[in-house]
């Protein structure tokens, strides 16, 4: 079938969507963007294209309705099960890397206790692997760089103590072989692991075993059918080095604006807040850019200004925003430059403000400054959708509405969970567009 | 070298860098003066340092005074690469971030011994004129040059056109500075004696060279445009705006421009850029601000690739407003100094330059408006975004907005220019595509 892509290459992560003939989103990927970004490209796109055949596989199953209420269930288990064997692939890809970095790292006798160091290790990794994928397990993230990053700390520092060799030495052959594994691509290997995961899911899950024929038949046809790669088109700060031609290259402004109509068909403004950059965006009622203001010179007030804020208090960045909302009090915080920023935290805590109030009064301030560069651009219209990291973030949330009420009265303020794909649906509805409604074919880059 | 380290490293220069013939001949002109200013104590002659905005070149030629531009300087040396580190000496030397970067590539050239942008030093003024008010900044500049060198200054108040136009009373109060502190001031100093005649001379040759100039900055009406009207006319207006306005040699270098440029027209030829003929014409832009000049090269390139040509701007017009009928006027001579020095872009009120960027954008089929503003140059930027609100809202076309700096090579971020230079042409293109599926 046609696929049309969409993919934005962000400084922090890699999205992807990909959407079908009649514009109906089939799958969506995520990657981080490494410093490669043509595997993270490549990553990304082959991401949504799983999805994208979960969501088929939905489709048929509810269609045939051979797994009549128990479909969730079935679906879930069998992304894990998915997940779990192309992770048990990467780990050990991991380990036979990780025993070659050794053969040319320079430990001197330590070698051959590091190397049996290592087979411990990952013996261990391996064993464990299963209990990431529960249906219970929480993983912090979902790139197989932290997942196993996390867990070989882990291990490695208990083995370490064990076998009485250096930390030190397992923590480099880590980091010069993770950046190797992360940079491969097992695009040959999904069908393969698909099969597998769908034997591993009717044993976890034996009621399903017996209507083994009715639930495989479909997949199966799925996975025989092509998604072919229409039209893509590329967005982002890593647009550049996509590799394909001009044509296929829109600029995130123009993807964004695109993707929030998309998403909200009402959408007169778009403010997306993302790592390194704030973008106002107004757009026609067709979704196409009228105008847009960013930030110039300086990124104080965008995702990056709360990454900093969360280092500086040691806490996870989902925490700043639940700790902001406990606030009883209004602290003004200055928003022009993120440093200061920090010391003017520090300066509040040794006053005695509290931290939720300070928290509030950060998020305000990225906000403020969110404020100036959309008045820049024309001020808020009806209906507002908010797009980019930040939106996830119920403070920075609260603040923009208390701020647009004030500033512009009573708005329709639109915030999708999926918004961190906006620029990537734009870029899979401009890839639409360009096939369907331009007649245009994919060219190569020259 | 050690304070250069913090500065970015300079761009290495393309090889065979394309130009006109007579780009080559402005090239040549602006080095000959500086040759001149270097030399012009030695040859008994008297040194005037004055601003390019409404500058009175003509009057100054009365008096024998060889003349220095200190913004001209600092662009040259911007383009040269040598202002990163006067920028920095100037800082040093206690200058804030704030101020002017024109400003303090001068100061730092002062502090490194005066050597000019062609490497001559250049001599101490013997006068400063003070002919443009409209920029508060110039008279901080030159309060700090006449503390510095103890020379004597002369200044001509030039009203602000408030209320769009130049009233009489406007035009009185200015030729009356000139009659009675301008001219006898000038006189004392060079020791000449002021010859109207010679103004009215000086006048006719400026006038023949402005008709030329027009004439070349109207090709762009053609499509293709044979000119870019913004980085070719920085070239086009070098002489006209400088110490060459009224010299043979000025109408000399009109005459030859306007003939290649009208023989590009024929040929149905576009734009020459540095890499070569320019492509297909894609996008017709007029541009508002200054052009930021350590990185000239690289900007203008952020267009030509694209296919974006500017046809018009309103920094062609910096020195004098001509393309609205002004000419100076032999018969009238000093109301028409004073004319110049009213009319000049800087000078308009925000009404009438959002008139003169909504006539541009009709006259020469322009897509849009992009505003390059300056960080440093209250002359320029204040107001321009409300200039781009009513421009666009009166055209109907888009507009964008991006900042960089005149000669500080730290405010010149590459990538984030680019990224919204293409997010700009992009949406041109969109919107065009949009209009014609409508119709």
């Amino acid at each position: 079938m046609r696929c049309f892509i969409g993919i934005d290459l962000g400084s922090t992560t890699t999205k992807a969507v990909v959407m079908d003939e009649n514009q109906n989103i089939l799958g969506r990927g995520i990657t981080n963007s490494r410093s490669n970004y043509d595997t993270a490209a490549a990553i990304a796109k082959q991401e949504a294209l799983v999805n994208g055949r979960f969501f088929l596989f939905r489709q048929a199953l509810a269609n045939t309705g051979a797994l009549n209420g128990a479909l969730d269930g079935f679906l879930g288990q069998l992304e894990r099960d998915f997940r779990s064997e192309q992770y048990l692939e990467q780990l050990a890809d991991l380990e036979a890397t990780c025993q070659r970095s050794l053969a040319t790292a320079k430990f001197g006798d330590a070698t051959k206790a590091v190397g049996e160091a290592l087979t411990e290790i990952f013996r261990r990794l391996t064993v464990e692997a299963p209990t990431l994928f529960t249906p219970t397990a929480k993983r912090k993230s979902d790139f197989f760089r932290d997942i196993a990053g996390s867990q070989y700390l882990a291990t490695g520092e208990a083995v370490a103590k064990e076998s009485g060799i250096r930390y030190d030495f397992l923590l480099n052959v880590f980091d010069r072989s993770i950046i190797e594994v992360e940079n491969r691509v097992y695009g040959d290997s999904i069908k393969r692991h698909l099969l597998a995961a769908l034997e591993r899911t009717f044993v976890e899950l034996p009621e399903t075993a017996g209507r083994r024929n009715q639930v495989e038949a479909p997949i199966k046809g799925i996975l025989d059918t092509p998604l072919e790669e229409t039209y893509i088109v590329g967005t982002g700060y890593g647009r550049a080095r996509l590799p394909f031609s001009k044509e296929h290259v829109r600029s995130e402004i123009l993807c964004h604006g695109l993707g929030a109509h998309v998403m909200y068909p009402g959408t007169a403004t778009v403010l997306d807040i993302g790592g390194q950059d704030t973008k106002a965006i107004q757009v026609d009622p067709a979704g196409i850019v009228e105008s847009f203001q960013m930030n110039d010179r300086c990124a104080a007030g965008c995702g990056r200004y709360l990454g900093y804020i969360a280092d500086e208090m040691n806490m996870g960045l989902h925490e700043l925003g639940p700790m902001a909302m406990k606030s009883t009090k209004t602290i003004r915080i200055n928003s022009t430059c993120t440093v200061f920023a920090g010391a003017e935290l520090r300066d509040r805590l040794s006053l005695g403000d509290k931290r939720e109030d300070i928290m509030a009064g950060l998020h305000r301030a990225i906000i403020l400054r969110a404020m100036s560069i959309l008045a820049r651009s024309g001020g808020i219209r009806d209906e507002f959708t908010f797009t980019g990291g930040v939106a996830k973030n119920e403070a920075a949330v609260k603040a923009l509405r208390d701020l647009v009420r004030e500033n512009y009265g009573e708005t329709t303020l639109n915030i999708n969970p999926d918004s961190i794909y906006t620029g990537a649906l734009g870029g899979a509805t401009f890839a639409w567009r360009a096939v369907v409604e331009e007649g245009k074919v994919a060219e190569a880059r020259v | 070298m050690t304070n250069t380290a913090a500065m970015p490293a300079s761009v290495k220069k393309p090889q065979n860098v394309q130009k006109e013939d007579a780009m080559l001949l402005q090239k040549e002109m602006i080095n000959s003066n500086y040759h001149d200013l270097a030399h012009a104590h030695e040859q008994g002659r008297k040194v005037a340092a004055t601003f390019v905005p409404g500058n009175l070149n003509e009057l100054l030629m009365c008096f024998d005074f060889a003349r220095s531009l200190p913004e001209t300087n600092a662009l040259q040396n911007g383009m040269r690469k040598k202002s990163g580190k006067m920028i920095m000496d100037a800082e040093r030397d206690g200058q804030s971030e704030d101020v002017c970067t024109y400003v303090k590539a001068d100061l730092g050239m002062m502090m490194g011994g005066e050597v000019g942008p062609t490497g001559e030093v250049l001599p101490k003024p013997d006068i400063l004129l003070l002919s443009y008010t409209g920029c508060f900044t110039f008279m901080k500049w030159f309060e700090l040059i006449r503390h510095k060198y103890g020379c004597e200054t002369v200044m001509l108040h030039v009203p602000y056109q408030g209320e769009g136009r130049i009233a009489p009373n406007m035009r009185e109060y200015v030729v009356k500075q000139l009659k009675e502190t301008v001219i006898p001031t000038l006189e004392r100093i060079s020791g000449v004696k002021f010859d109207i005649d010679r103004l009215r001379q000086y006048m006719r040759e400026s006038q023949k060279a402005e008709e030329d100039l027009v004439a070349v900055l109207h090709s762009a009406k053609n499509r293709p445009s044979p000119i870019d009207g913004y980085f070719g006319a920085v070239y086009y207006i070098g002489p006209i705006f400088t110490a060459f306005r009224g010299t043979p040699e000025a109408t000399e270098y009109y005459r030859v421009l306007r003939q290649e440029i009208e023989q590009r027209v024929r040929e149905g030829k576009g734009p020459v850029t540095p890499e070569g003929e320019m492509g297909e014409e894609k996008y017709r832009l007029v541009v508002e601000g200054p052009p930021n000049w350590t990185s000239f090269r690289e900007f203008w390139k952020m267009f030509y690739d694209e296919g974006a040509v500017v046809v018009s701007s309103t920094y062609a017009k910096v020195g004098g407003l001509y393309d609205f009928g002004f000419r100076h006027d032999a018969a009238h001579p000093l109301e028409s100094l004073a004319d110049y020095c009213l009319g000049c872009y800087t000078n308009l009120n925000l009404p009438s330059r959002v008139d003169m960027i909504c006539k541009y954008i009709d006259e020469y089929q322009a897509d849009g408006l992009l505003i390059n503003s300056i960080k440093s140059c209250n002359s320029f930027s204040a107001g321009q975004l409300l200039i781009l609100r009513e421009v666009e809202r009166r055209t109907g076309k888009p507009a964008a907005f991006i900042e960089t700096d005149l000669v500080d090579p730290r405010y010149f971020s590459a990538a984030n220019v680019k990224n919204r230079l293409e997010s700009y042409f992009q949406m041109v293109k969109a919107k065009r595509v949009a209009a014609a599926a409508v119709h």
